[in-house]
């Protein structure tokens, strides 16, 4: 199956190509172009789902080791490698799964445009799937930053009233954080000689270095997640962004922070981990507590889903610097489930956002009497943003928690009022836009689902579901590849 | 060695030379300039380039003259940058009713002196090659005489160029003075086990002279004026070839004349390359001409050239030869973009001129995108893997803290190429523009697609021909 990989990441390519090519047969810009590029781009990511099923399915659960892997010699010693493990696997496939159901959320809320804007998402999608098959530092690098030129277009031309601040916003923050790791990069091919990640993860580095790179990855990847107090980019994207933009963003971008510390912060540098562990968890309670704080303050819905995603990276970062089987094991599902969750919040959004036009909480209220599936659906997300038993929202904050639990009792404890204020604040918006009576006389006509609708959100509830009975789908996959990095961790930091 | 072989060593100046007179004296019998005279010229720039990889290798005319692997990687990006200009530039005068058959004259005469400067192995060459080629280019500013811009634009950069010159010409003399020689090989000995101050002093002229040549600060204040009132061809061709010539002499004259004073030219570069980067960076945030934007922005690149070469070693050299190459492609295109570009009979310069150009000319403002992120550094355009080669030798050579400054004060600079492409792609259109002369668009269309995805394959074949260009400087 050698080359499945590529042709995962660069099946998207082909769809951008399609669209292209549309213009032979319509005049670019035409309804009936759009029509065609939306088909060929439903197409083709469903295809790229297809074949990510197809690898999954051969993928080895009992090793530990890179699979699929493909290596060919590039330039300056630098190598094309891509591969995937249990960690990296499941985001693969998490960021296939959600593009269709991307493509198909906007099928009538991007109204100009829509030609470019289906080969933004494209691309995107390579990108994001080449971040987490690379297995060379510089392949990883160029997939990891190219991203940001897609988004900052899908911010900041199909996005909201004040959507150029925000794309200037988040492009400059993550380049910033960027620009550093990259410093960092170029250091460990000067020392080690090799760009090679697998090699990577086994060369000891000094502590003293250590501290540095680590230092410089943290800055990027904390940007990414993003970890208290460099969040402040995220809300301003997410509000600006259109809803399949803030579904990708919330759904996998913020996930290559979380899988960073993954990939290179534990495994390359254990000591500089373990040094700061007491800064991340400290960071991470903060997160935890003081954005569901200021969530529950918001009165626009889309900000306050904002800052709820900043909170549950908090208990992320915090499964991962905890070191040990069950805060990875957490760390994991929590991305894989908040993807799901914090995917269909967005689109829960978009639904009422398409109709009226306005995401303020006061405008709405009452929800319930025009649109009982609406209510319904809206009401499982939220329950699996509180996590609540039987969704998979529980079993990623309760991993992380056991899995802090044992790394810090003060962190855990603090982190679980995180849970409390989560269901403060999730409870109170549903609330306010759902029960009650109608009092404003704009949502007298509000119509219900529709089949299109309802066909994107079936995933996703049976996604959420699925994954809170059965969360061993995810920890079979995941279980050898978590096994061997606590292993390699602690035996480096001697715990 | 005798004449003749120290002729063949010359073989493709003298192609230029002998070339750019023919060329004169035709020109001068013809009624009018035509494209075919054109096509001589860049006929001319092609063989002399071929010449250049094709000829021996060895030193000639005493040593004053140096055929090597570094000059050769040096003369054929030059002579290349050299011979798009020119197609670039006719058709742009034409519509301006500016017929001047000089143009691809002095673009030859110019890319002679660039020659020489690649070539040189004294400090009298050196003189030659760097006059020769900045004569050209004052004429070459004010081509446009009527143009009371680029009239200001020549002047000005005559009268600062000769300053510079004179500074050039001083230190030369001071270090003939002290070292007993204008060859680089015996100041090199002179300079072996700690240079004295007499040729230090002379080195730091030198240095203030050719780092005024590639505009880095602080002797950059002349780039923004002169970029703003040459005619845009003339700016892309001034703003790619003539920084290469001068950052391989660069190279040549601190490697070869001066390679036991490192530590002291080190760190006068690694002061030179910030501060470019931070000039670059900040001053260019208040820039609303495209023109004198991008002037400072290649005043920001040149600090990360400079850079590589602070690293004092082969791997700098390789990396500062790289970035040159690809940051040629980036300016060349860049401009060739401008120069595609009117709007009711006037030239385009703005940033807000570019509202919605991607309505208008979704091909150029693609394109145009293209240089912008690649001067911004976003992986995977060719721009980030010239920063690449530079930052990772930095690194290497110690200069850590220098890099990562180096490396925020292109977040800074990231600001205003962004701004270039939200005015692109998020304003509304100011309007139809004219129909692109079909030289400029199909250059700047082919340079786009080299920064990306041409360059992905084009590396592995730059990559060791740099290497082994950086190799014949003999650093460690």
């Amino acid at each position: 199956m050698t080359g499945i990989l590529s042709l995962i990441t660069y099946a998207p390519l082909l769809g951008v190509a399609a669209i292209l090519a549309l213009r032979l047969v319509a005049p670019a810009g035409s309804p009936r172009s759009a029509e065609l590029a939306k088909w060929v781009a439903l197409v083709t990511t469903l295809v790229t789902l297809a074949l990510s099923l197809v690898m999954l399915g051969q993928f080895d659960r009992t090793t530990a080791d890179f699979q699929f892997v493909e290596d060919f010699a590039w330039f300056g010693g630098l190598h094309y490698r891509m591969g995937v493990d249990g960690i990296s696997v499941l985001f693969v496939v998490l960021t296939a799964f959600l593009m269709p159901l991307c493509i198909a959320a906007s099928w009538r809320s991007i109204e100009h445009r829509i030609e470019e804007y289906l080969i933004a998402f494209l691309a995107l999608e390579t990108l994001v799937i080449g971040v987490f098959c690379a297995l060379d530092l510089i392949l990883f690098y160029l997939f990891f930053e190219f991203g940001l030129a897609p988004m900052f277009l899908i911010i900041g031309v199909w996005g909201g009233k004040n959507r150029v601040y925000a794309a200037f916003k988040f492009f400059l923050y993550t380049l910033l954080g960027s620009v550093l790791m990259l410093a960092a990069v170029l250091g460990m091919i000067g020392i080690t000689g090799t760009s090679s990640i697998p090699e990577l993860m086994t060369y000891d580095f000094g502590q003293e270095i250590q501290i540095w790179l680590w230092l410089a990855f943290f800055a990027s990847f904390a940007v990414k997640m993003p970890m208290w107090p460099v969040h402040t980019w995220l809300p301003d994207a997410h509000v600006e962004a259109p809803t399949a933009g803030s579904v990708i963003l919330a759904g996998v971008l913020l996930k290559m922070g979380g899988y960073g510390f993954m990939r290179f912060s534990l495994p390359m540098f254990p000591d500089a981990s373990a040094y700061f562990t007491p800064l991340v968890f400290a960071m991470s309670v903060i997160a935890i507590v003081y954005t569901s704080l200021v969530a529950f303050r918001q009165t626009d819905i889309k900000k306050l889903i904002a800052y709820s995603s900043v909170a549950h990276m908090g208990f992320v970062t915090l499964g991962i610097f905890s070191g040990n089987a069950q805060g990875e094991q957490g760390a994991i599902f929590q991305m894989v489930s908040h993807g799901l969750i914090s995917g269909a919040l967005f689109l829960c959004v978009g639904v009422v956002y398409d109709r009226m036009h306005t995401r303020e909480i006061a405008f709405y209220g009452g929800l319930v009497n025009r649109m009982p599936w609406y209510a319904a659906i809206f009401l499982l997300f939220t329950m699996g943003n509180v996590g609540l038993p039987g969704t998979s929202g529980f079993v990623g904050e309760i991993l992380t928690m056991a899995g802090a639990y044992q790394a810090s009792t003060w962190a855990a404890i603090v982190a679980a009022t995180g849970v409390i204020l989560s269901a403060v604040y999730a409870l109170s918006l549903y609330r306010r836009v759902v029960f009650g009576e109608i009092t404003n006389p704009a949502l007298a006509e509000i119509k219900d689902l529709n089949w299109r609708e309802v066909a994107i959100f079936a995933p996703l509830i049976i996604g959420t579901l699925y994954l809170g009975i059965y969360p061993a789908a995810v920890f079979d996959i995941t279980q050898a590849s978590v096994d061997n990095l606590v292993a390699v961790y602690r035996a480096a930091t001697g715990g | 060695m005798n004449f003749s072989t120290d002729l063949s060593l010359a073989l493709p100046e003298l192609i230029l030379a002998g070339g750019a007179l023919v060329l004169l004296v035709w020109g001068a019998f013809q009624s009018r300039a035509n494209m075919v005279f054109s096509l001589a010229a860049v006929a001319l720039l092609v063989a002399a380039g071929a010449a250049a990889v094709l000829g021996p290798m060895g030193r000639g005319f005493s040593g004053g003259l140096i055929a090597d692997q570094a000059s050769a990687f040096a003369k054929v990006a030059i002579y290349a940058a050299s011979a798009i200009a020119i197609p670039l530039g006719q058709p742009w005068f034409q519509r301006r009713g500016v017929n001047n058959f000089e143009f691809p004259i002095l673009i030859v005469l110019a890319a002679l002196g660039m020659g020489m400067m690649a070539s040189a192995g004294d400090l009298i060459s050196l003189y030659i090659g760097v006059e020769l080629h900045s004569l050209a280019l004052y004429v070459l500013a004010a081509i446009h005489r009527d143009n009371a811009k680029a009239s200001e634009a020549g002047l000005k950069y005559f009268v600062l160029g000769a300053l510079s010159s004179g500074l050039l010409l001083y230190g030369a003399s001071l270090i003939y003075g002290f070292a007993g020689s204008t060859h680089f090989t015996v100041i090199a000995q002179a300079v072996e086990g700690g240079a004295n101050v007499g040729v230090l002093f002379g080195l730091v002229f030198l240095i203030c002279g050719l780092a005024f040549k590639i505009s880095a600060a602080p002797f950059h204040m002349w780039t923004p004026d002169v970029y703003e009132g040459a005619p845009t061809p003339v700016v892309a061709f001034f703003g790619a070839a003539p920084k290469m010539a001068a950052m391989v002499l660069f190279a040549r004259v601190l490697a070869e004349g001066f390679g036991g004073a490192a530590e002291q030219w080190r760190q006068i570069l690694i002061i030179i390359a910030l501060a470019s980067v931070a000039v670059g960076a900040f001053a260019g945030l208040a820039q609303s001409n495209l023109k004198r934007l991008w002037a400072y922005s290649s005043i920001a690149n040149i600090g990360y050239a400079v850079l590589g070469l602070a690293s004092g070693d082969t791997a700098g050299v390789q990396a500062m030869l790289v970035f040159m190459v690809l940051y040629m492609v980036d300016v060349t295109g860049f401009f060739a973009c401008l120069a595609a570009l009117s709007r009711d009979g006037r030239p385009m310069e703005t940033i807000s001129d570019m509202a919605g150009l991607f309505k208008e000319r979704p091909g150029i403002a693609l394109a145009m995108s293209a240089f912008a992120l690649s001067a911004l550094g976003l992986p995977p355009f060719s721009g980030f893997w010239a920063k690449f080669y530079v930052f990772k030798a930095a690194i290497g050579a110690g200069l850590g803290v220098v890099a990562v400054i180096a490396l925020v004060g292109s977040v800074v600079a990231a600001f205003y190429y962004l701004r270039l492409i939200k005015v692109m792609w998020f304003d509304a259109s100011a309007g139809a523009t004219e129909t692109p002369p079909v030289e400029a668009r199909t250059i700047a269309l082919a340079l786009a697609l080299f920064t990306f995805p041409v360059v992905l394959v084009a590396l592995a074949f730059l990559d060791p021909l740099a290497a082994a260009a950086a190799a014949a400087f003999g650093l460690a």
